[in-house]
């Protein structure tokens, strides 16, 4: 260190420097502003933080996603042109004037469907923005990522769309709550009305994606058609960025399988049953049955990329437009209104997050993610679009009907194209919190951060 | 230190940034309209430093020897993956999950750059890209059991950690140094001011400042001069007898290192890996980090570094409603005019915006930023330009 000069001037004007800034008297803050957790909300506004992807493959889904929690925001805010499920939401501690009288602002990031992107997304909006809720995404690996992180900052996490059995399951946290349903469910759901078309006597080939979220739905589906006596003939992982199937699906005449079922989502599925009606697959005689394709998940974003490929073919949805219970038509009109065309299942799922969000502070009598999570846990509630729902307080996983929906034959317009064949009811979904499927993990205690 | 006068105030210059990072990042005071654009939190003040020394990595292999590797993505994430094992396995402090990384990254790089380095030029770059996306691939699906696939890995209350004493169920390990919380923090307000000081940050920064300073050495050492005689002519190199290989292999390797150090940092910051991190959209990244600061040049990787995640994580997150709020003084017309041409540039649009910027750069400083600071500060000197020694510190090589 042989390049220091140390000269009286110098120490003189250093020090003179180092006196006026320790006179400004920095203070000392509490992350948690005194409240006892973290992000407070100071002053009139409550910071919420709206992750969802908004380039990379799910990007439709998460500009869904966005109108969706733009609109509860209006909603919760009451400076909506109506009042959407607020008005028939079992709970009515909501006003229509912001969470506990606070008016409702939000931040937005990017998660690039990705869980890196999505962590460093959700840290700046906890670090900088101070959101003290964060919700949104489309996808498992990026909710186990940030429900993760949530539980280790101290905010609560509301779940988007994320249908693998893990999120709930082996990585479930206290801090993390999921409306969406999952693998299990879609299994538990198809099997009968499979049975019911397709009869008992069935051999399937699954076409699987080729990551956890496909593993767990082929693992569900498995086991409920073979429970009621189908036989997997094969199951072949495929890699998530393939576009092109024909090496795939040429295989599957071969096998001796009467049965295709296609563990893929978004653009994977699209592609892949694009694929398979090409081939003339389902024009097939296979041991004098008719061949058949099963998509476990679907959705309408999906449906509209298969185009008529997806005629006639069976799947699992969270919600679907078309429902006419009070809550759904509320919300298919003011989601209508404001942007002209039906909202998917992504942006009901993130919508009603956000709006469970609101009145468990409400019921709480505060924004602390612990008063939270005790509102949330064991809550009933009903008028949300799926019929009475309870939020288990085992794994934060919600419980209530499922949807069976089958691409429909004559679509009347291009939002029209899946028709609902059965509502599956809640009982024959459920299953106990150490179902082997889900086992492993611990909720652990709620974190407030502070 | 083994250091001239310039590169010792160079250094100290970026003991400086470094240190009082919180407060040059945060430069506008809170709830103004313009703590938008404030960068000091902890999480991207961590990124700035750990993809500062992941890009002054790369650059002793792009800068000096002109090898560009397409695939440096994959050290940083197996660097990452080792790491996360280590605060699975052992413990869940810093240290061991830091080391390891490094070597893990060293052996990774070893074995890529003793096959990669057998061609040059394009092919090199090929040979890289394949083997990172080879490893994106095994990460992602092959390797479940391992990487944890599409969801990654995260330290659980039920791993062993042979050193650490057993939690309770469900509770969530922590990453510390000696029992110091990376995340721990604690913020000063001056006035309207609010800094954040985060002990991770430091730590970080306090590594970059090391890695810093040994590629300085290495820079003005013979080892780095027989590097800079590859970039210049690799033919001649031959002829007079050397062979060239060892010194390019010695390059990657240690290239590798940095980047496995930057990946087991990323994790001592946030104990999460996924796979993306390794996918080569991150291996294009620091190659853009390098060109666009400067390559060859000391400090301009850092500096393209910092330019990039502060894109990525400031301008993403501007959204239509901040618009509207920036724009509300204006006449509804023009109003809605400005939102509609600003708006693709900004949120999901920084890509545009960073890409339309990488451009501009590369047309017109092609020494990238540090070329842009050269010329304004000739600008402002008005002395004749001195003696253009190739010194590594402001010009960029050939």
């Amino acid at each position: 260190m042989s390049n220091s000069k140390l000269t009286r001037r110098g120490l003189i004007k250093t020090g003179a420097v180092a006196g006026a800034a320790g006179l400004t008297l920095p203070t000392y803050l509490r992350a948690d502003g005194h409240a006892g957790y973290l992000n407070a909300p100071q002053g009139d506004t409550v910071t919420l933080g709206f992750n969802v992807p908004q380039s990379g493959p799910y990007a439709d889904e998460g500009a869904d996603e966005l109108r969706a929690y733009e609109l509860a925001v209006e909603h919760l805010n009451g400076t909506g042109a109506d009042n959407g499920m607020l008005e028939t939401f079992s709970s009515d501690a909501l006003q229509g004037n912001g969470i506990l009288g606070k008016k409702v602002v939000y931040v937005t990031g990017d998660t690039q469907t990705k869980s890196d992107a999505a962590r460093a997304s959700a840290k700046s909006m906890i670090e900088k923005d101070g959101a003290i809720m964060i919700t949104g995404g489309s996808s498992s690996g990026v909710a186990v990522a940030v429900q993760a992180l949530c539980q280790e900052a101290g905010v609560i996490f509301m779940a988007g769309l994320t249908h693998s059995n893990d999120t709930t399951g082996k990585d479930k946290r206290a801090n993390g709550f999921r409306h969406f349903f999952n693998s299990y469910m879609s299994g538990a759901a198809l099997a009968p009305v499979l049975q019911n078309a397709y009869g008992s006597d069935r051999k399937a080939y699954h076409l699987t994606a080729d990551y956890n979220w496909g593993y767990t739905t082929e693992e569900a589906v498995r086991s409920s058609t073979e429970a009621m006596g189908w036989e997997t003939v094969n199951a072949v992982k495929t890699p998530l960025t393939q576009t092109d199937f024909s090496s795939y699906i040429a295989p599957v005449l071969q096998s001796g399988a009467d049965v295709l079922v296609l563990n893929h989502y978004g653009g994977n599925m699209v592609n892949s049953l694009t694929n398979a009606v090409q081939f003339g697959l389902r024009d097939k005689l296979v041991n004098d049955k008719n061949f058949e394709i099963v998509v476990p998940l679907y959705s309408r974003l999906m449906a509209k990329g298969a185009g008529a490929n997806v005629k006639g073919i069976f799947g699992s949805t969270n919600w679907h437009w078309s429902l006419t219970d009070e809550g759904s038509k509320a919300f298919v009109k003011s989601f209508g209104t404001k942007y002209g065309f039906p909202p998917s299942q992504a942006a009901h799922t993130c919508y009603v997050q956000a709006l469970l969000y609101a009145d468990a502070c409400e019921r709480a009598g505060t924004f602390n993610p612990c008063g939270v999570v005790e509102a949330l846990e064991g809550f009933e509630f009903d008028g949300m679009g799926n019929g009475p729902t309870l939020y288990r307080a085992d794994d934060h996983q919600c419980f209530k009907d499922v949807l069976v929906v089958k691409g429909k034959e004559n679509p009347t317009s291009e939002f029209d194209l899946l028709e609902i064949v059965e509502v599956t009811p809640v009982e024959q979904v459920t299953y106990a919190p150490d179902h082997p499927q889900v086992a492993g993990g611990s909720l652990g205690t709620c974190n407030p951060g502070a | 230190m083994g250091l001239t006068k310039k590169d010792f105030t160079l250094l100290i210059i970026v003991a400086c940034l470094a240190l009082f990072a919180p407060f040059i990042l945060n430069p506008f005071p809170e709830g103004s309209a313009m703590a938008q654009f404030n960068a000091g939190y902890p999480d991207l003040m961590q990124r700035l430093v750990i993809f500062g020394i992941f890009a002054i990595g790369f650059n002793i292999l792009f800068g000096l020897t002109g090898y560009l590797s397409f695939g440096h993505a994959a050290f940083l994430g197996v660097g990452s993956y080792a790491a996360i094992w280590m605060m699975k396995l052992l413990t869940m402090n810093v240290i061991p999950a830091i080391i390891i990384s490094v070597l893990v990254a060293g052996l990774f790089s070893l074995l890529v750059g003793w096959i990669s380095l057998r061609r040059s030029g394009i092919y090199f770059s090929i040979l890289t890209l394949a083997f990172a996306q080879m490893s994106y691939a095994l990460a992602y699906s092959v390797l479940t059991p391992i990487t944890g696939g599409e969801t990654g890995l995260q330290p659980k209350y039920t791993d062993p950690r042979i050193l650490d004493g057993a939690l309770a169920p469900g509770e969530t390990p922590r990453a510390n140094l000696f029992g110091l919380d990376m995340k721990s923090s604690f913020q000063v307000s001056a006035g309207d001011w609010i800094f954040t000081f985060n002990a991770g940050y430091y730590v970080a920064a306090v590594i970059m400042l090391i890695a810093f300073y040994l590629s300085i050495r290495i820079f003005r050492s013979p080892f780095g001069m027989m590097l800079r005689a590859v970039k210049s002519n690799q033919q001649r190199l031959n002829y007079t007898g050397l062979n060239a290989k060892p010194y390019t292999l010695a390059a990657f390797v240690i290239s590798g290192m940095y980047a496995g150090l930057a990946g087991g940092l990323l994790v001592a910051m946030d104990t999460q890996v996924g796979a993306e991190r390794m996918f080569w959209t991150a291996s294009g990244e620091v190659v853009l980090m390098t060109i666009l600061g400067g390559a060859g040049t000391l400090i301009g990787p850092v500096l393209g570094a910092g330019f990039i995640k502060y894109f990525e994580n400031i301008i993403s997150k501007i959204n239509k409603s901040i618009l509207e709020q920036w724009f509300a003084f204006m006449p509804d017309g023009i109003e809605d005019l400005l939102i509609t041409l600003v708006y693709p540039f900004i949120g999901k649009g920084w890509h545009l915006t960073l890409g339309i910027l990488f451009m501009l750069v590369v047309i017109f400083l092609p020494g990238g930023l540090v070329e842009g600071g050269q010329r304004v500060a000739r600008l402002f000197k008005r002395k004749k330009p001195s003696d253009d020694t190739p010194d590594g510190k402001t010009t960029p090589a050939e």
